[in-house]
């Protein structure tokens, strides 16, 4: 049977964790990776007795991200509690924000996927805070289940962003969520690591079936646990099919069924139905009674908006004309946040050369960071440092492969750059010293002589490594120059 | 002699007494009492003597000593103590110790008082005849066969049976108050935020606030002076300068002090004989110290004790929500099949019949569908009763009536008709609500020989004027040096 025309409808909820050093309500750190119940006090493991104080931080964080969402802040907004029961929720309640969010009624404008010089206009139903849950871990091991519980993540500021269902397809909701990352990253809001679980998307999805001019809406489906943009389309793309064959084999509309919750499995690649936590979810929300409404006056709100400076639109743009680099190049730096924008553009000022820098800052900056972790904030190597190394790589002091020394001994050893130097024994090579090291060459290889004079001068290359073994110091273009000069002036 | 603090820091900074030989005494009489009153829910003499013994080493050495130093003070079991259990008392947290101090308790030690001990309570102070307690009941000094009053009935019972000059009580809806007035002693419920709650094992947090319990309100504030202040980690606590209380008592004069009476209080259905002369005997006091006497009316105070019953329960059935079996507390002994059934099973046995009735009502209220009907409108009410107390301060300075509508009832009379025992709230639970701060005093006496108290209330952070007030009528008085019979 041919399918009848339908219609994607997608809304995406985002859980972004705010990028403060402590939790929403207490001192604890929020750093990712320790050993389980090592970031935790009676705040955060809701022992009798204590409270919750609110970290200012994270209502700045928020409102910055709302700023950006071209979200109304209102004046006043205030906490409730959310209640369940869950082991890894260890008061019972999680504090949330129910009927005044920090944030509301915003839009995101994407590139539209099926038209470049199309834009769509993504609305943004709400944004509020909370606090996230600790973590279950299942463990069953010799038919006994076992579960244990790490609470390190609980009490971590997490900012839900809901967007209204105005995405068509995959492909759109893809382009939302690479454009809100790319801007809670740059404006400092989100690390949006997915892979530590800083950024979460769960997707709401159903479809408008037109049967002969008559809209069917199939039940909608939340699907949950995606870990990767990968996978949010993957799930898109099969929760459209299940569930237009779902209507077609049994006639399962939003009439006939109410919300449903799905898992994805990442191995499987399938969508699948979640046992829920509660028959009927009646969170019985209520006014948090152990916190005063945050106040945000307009002028605070004014501040923070000042302090947003440019769009990841408009660092791009600037970048690209200003340094003169590719639209890709341009846009990798800015996907990294602000303090890499920074970076660079110190980099690319004193060394003089932007292509170099961003070159220099995806290849060796990058990995470093990547294999060895923290930020580029405290990275080993500053920036007017790598501008400095940079520079002279372009004057010819240094050569590519030397500058490579010199920024892996500044990692390991932290010296200055002329320290580094002086340690690894580069010296320039005066052009006589450089003219009897090619010409003794010259005389060990005649074939090589032979092929010049035959027209062939990329021949010479072979004799730059040679030169580089007797004096590591050498210049590889002085070698080619005085060799091509030894030979054909000869 | 374990009747004045105030008596204690001048025996000792004379040198006539040391701060062990106060707690050699105030052990003994916790031996003496315990069996029959059960006051207690933990006392450890070795733990008393050890901490006394330090305040005279640091005595001996001339270090600077603390406002408290040397006092023996009861702490009520529902403030969390590192060093002693807090269970507050129910199965449910039997053998529960805190990893930290509340905010009072460090307060205390700061101030170089002696800790004697955890007190007695109903069931995470549910209650208002400390029946409901699962380290079983406690009696009134003064009558065995009455109830102390509740929820703070131990620490009031601890204060009236000479264990301690001082105690720490919390007051939700008149858990300081009331037992005061059963056990003849007087107790304050300060402005809600004036003393911080980082600590306190919440029952209802809008409403819960920590006072103190001696028998005069000159050792109230005494008290009040050592807990009370702004801190950081409580969000509601009041970032106002904390005036010297202790101070405010030293003056008797009450002219052109402005004391409205709570007439309709007096006309109620079932009050008793007994506390009704006590409030006109107090009128008199009062008005022969120099106060201008008004009538006043708090237009909504029918609505008190239903919409305490709302608001309440819904907070407790969400802060009780943390006591699960997962992560302390108690937890079913046998396998659980599911996650669902240990949760089921941990908090059927874990918790007594009030409190589960409480956390029902207060799911109930809160319930989609119902919140609206119930929480969200007995917010509103809220909101008309503290606009009542507002307006009637415009023209008063304080407001004066019962604090129970009866003496002291027997042990057993009301458990088993929670109506009965809520009713106990009936002129308590206005200030809880308002917010404001509040004090029994020792008002009377009925024919039998069982206290009667008498209630003053005083506008938002005015402890002082309370307290003075308080003090004026107890030099004009002497229901306050009244003792039960040992």
């Amino acid at each position: 049977m041919a399918q009848l025309p339908t219609t994607t409808i997608i809304g995406l909820e985002v859980h972004v964790q705010l990028k403060t050093a402590t939790k929403l309500f207490c001192g604890c750190s929020t750093k990712f990776g320790s050993p389980p119940n090592t970031q935790v006090c009676p705040v955060c493991l809701g022992l009798p007795g204590a409270l919750p104080v609110i970290n200012e931080h994270a209502i700045e964080l928020a409102v910055r991200a709302g700023l950006a969402l071209n979200c109304s802040i209102p004046p006043m907004t205030k906490w409730d509690r959310k209640q369940y029961f869950y082991p890894d929720l260890p008061k019972g309640y999680q504090i949330s924000q129910f009927d005044l969010p920090i944030c509301a009624d915003g839009a995101l404008e994407i590139t539209d996927p099926a038209n470049p010089d199309a834009k769509r206009h993504l609305g943004i139903i709400r944004a509020h805070l909370e606090e996230d849950a600790g973590k279950s871990m299942h463990d069953e091991v010799a038919g006994r289940a076992d579960s244990r519980i790490d609470l390190n993540r609980c009490g971590t500021p997490l900012l839900e962003i809901v967007s209204e269902p105005d995405m068509r397809t995959s492909e759109e909701a893809i382009a939302y969520l690479t454009k809100l990352k790319e801007m809670m990253v740059h404006l400092g809001v989100s690390d949006c690591e997915m892979q530590e679980g800083s950024l979460r998307v769960d997707a709401n999805v159903n479809l408008h079936i037109d049967r002969h001019g008559e809209r069917i809406e199939t039940p909608i489906v939340e699907v949950k646990n995606m870990n990767s943009f990968r996978n949010v389309a993957a799930a898109l793309a099969h929760e459209v099919e299940r569930q237009y064959s779902e209507w077609d084999e049994k006639g399962y509309t939003r009439q006939t069924h109410g919300k449903r919750t799905f898992g994805w499995d990442d191995v499987k690649q399938i969508t699948y139905p979640q046992r829920e936590k509660e028959e009927s979810a009646d969170y019985r929300y209520f006014p948090c009674p152990d916190l005063l409404p945050i106040r945000l006056p307009a002028e605070r709100i004014e501040a923070i908006r000042k302090s947003l400076g440019e769009t990841p639109e408009e660092a791009r743009q600037r970048l690209e004309s200003h340094y003169s680099i590719k639209v890709y190049d341009a846009d990798v730096i800015v996907s990294q946040g602000r303090a890499m924008i920074e970076y660079f553009e110190v980099v690319a000022s004193k060394s003089g050369d932007g292509k170099r820098a961003s070159a220099w800052i995806q290849q060796d900056v990058m990995r470093t960071l990547k294999e060895q972790g923290g930020d580029i904030e405290s990275f080993a190597v500053n920036a007017p440092q790598l501008g400095e190394l940079l520079a002279k790589v372009s004057s010819g002091e240094l050569t590519n492969d030397r500058a490579q020394d010199v920024f892996k001994h500044l990692l390991q050893h932290g010296d200055g750059i002329d320290d580094a130097i002086k340690a690894l024994g580069i010296e320039s090579v005066d052009d006589s010293q450089m003219e009897d090291l090619v010409r003794s060459l010259l005389t060990a290889n005649p074939k090589i002589v032979e092929d010049v004079r035959g027209g062939n001068d990329k021949a010479v290359g072979a004799l730059i490594g040679q030169a580089k073994k007797k004096n590591p110091n050498a210049m590889p273009q002085k070698v080619r120059e005085i060799a091509l000069k030894l030979i054909n002036g000869a | 002699m374990l009747d004045s603090a105030l008596e204690l820091l001048r025996l000792q900074t004379e040198g006539e007494l040391t701060a062990v030989e106060i707690a050699r005494r105030s052990v003994e009489a916790i031996q003496a009492s315990q069996p029959t009153h059960n006051a207690y829910t933990h006392f450890d003499p070795d733990a008393v003597l050890a901490a006394a013994e330090a305040v005279d080493k640091k005595r001996a050495s001339g270090q600077p000593l603390g406002a408290l130093a040397g006092v023996p003070v009861a702490v009520k079991d529902v403030l969390c103590t590192a060093d002693m259990p807090t269970t507050c008392s129910s199965e449910m947290l039997r053998n529960f110790r805190p990893p930290y101090d509340a905010t009072v308790v460090e307060k205390l030690r700061a101030a170089d008082a002696v800790l004697v001990g955890k007190t007695n309570m109903d069931e995470f102070a549910m209650g208002a005849s400390t029946e409901t307690s699962a380290f079983g009941l406690t009696r009134n000094p003064w009558n065995t066969e009455c109830t102390p009053g509740g929820s703070s009935g131990g620490a009031a019972a601890a204060v009236a049976a000479q264990t301690a000059p001082l105690s720490l009580g919390t007051d939700t809806g008149g858990s300081i108050r009331q037992p005061s007035a059963f056990c003849g002693v007087t107790g304050l419920k300060p402005t809600y935020g004036r003393v911080s709650r980082y600590g306190l094992v919440a029952f209802a947090s809008s409403l819960d606030q920590v006072g103190p319990i001696a028998w005069t309100a000159k050792e109230c504030a005494l008290l009040l002076d050592t807990i009370a202040g702004f801190e950081r980690r409580d969000s509601t606590s009041l970032d106002r300068p904390v005036p010297d209380h202790l101070a405010a008592t030293e003056s008797n004069d009450l002219r052109g002090m402005r004391i409205g009476v709570l007439r309709d209080a007096m006309e109620v259905d079932g009050i008793a004989e007994s506390v009704r002369a006590a409030v006109t005997h107090a009128i008199g006091v009062f008005a022969e110290l120099g106060a201008e006497i008004v009538d006043v009316k708090l237009p909504h105070d029918e609505y008190w004790v239903p919409t305490y019953y709302v608001i309440a329960p819904s907070e407790a059935s969400s802060n009780l929500s943390r006591y699960d079996g997962a992560h302390y507390g108690h937890r079913a002994s046998e396998d659980a099949a599911d996650l669902v059934s240990m949760y089921c099973r941990s908090r059927a046995e874990g918790f007594g019949a009030e409190v589960k009735r409480r956390i029902m009502v207060g799911t109930y209220a809160l319930s989609e569908g119902y919140a609206d009907q119930y929480y969200n409108k007995a917010l509103k009410v809220r909101r008309l009763i503290r606009g009542d107390f507002d307006a009637a301060f415009e023209h008063t300075d304080l407001l004066l009536g019962p604090v129970t509508p009866t003496p002291p009832f027997s042990l057993g009379e009301k458990i088993d008709d929670p109506i009965q025992m809520y009713l106990c709230d009936l002129f308590t639970v206005g200030a809880n609500l308002a917010g404001v701060p509040a004090i029994s005093l020792p008002g009377g006496f009925d024919p039998s020989g069982l206290p009667v108290g008498i209630q003053l209330q005083a506008p938002t952070l005015q402890e002082s004027r309370l307290l003075s007030a308080a003090a004026a009528f107890q030099s004009a008085t002497d229901f306050h040096t009244k003792r039960p019979k040992q």
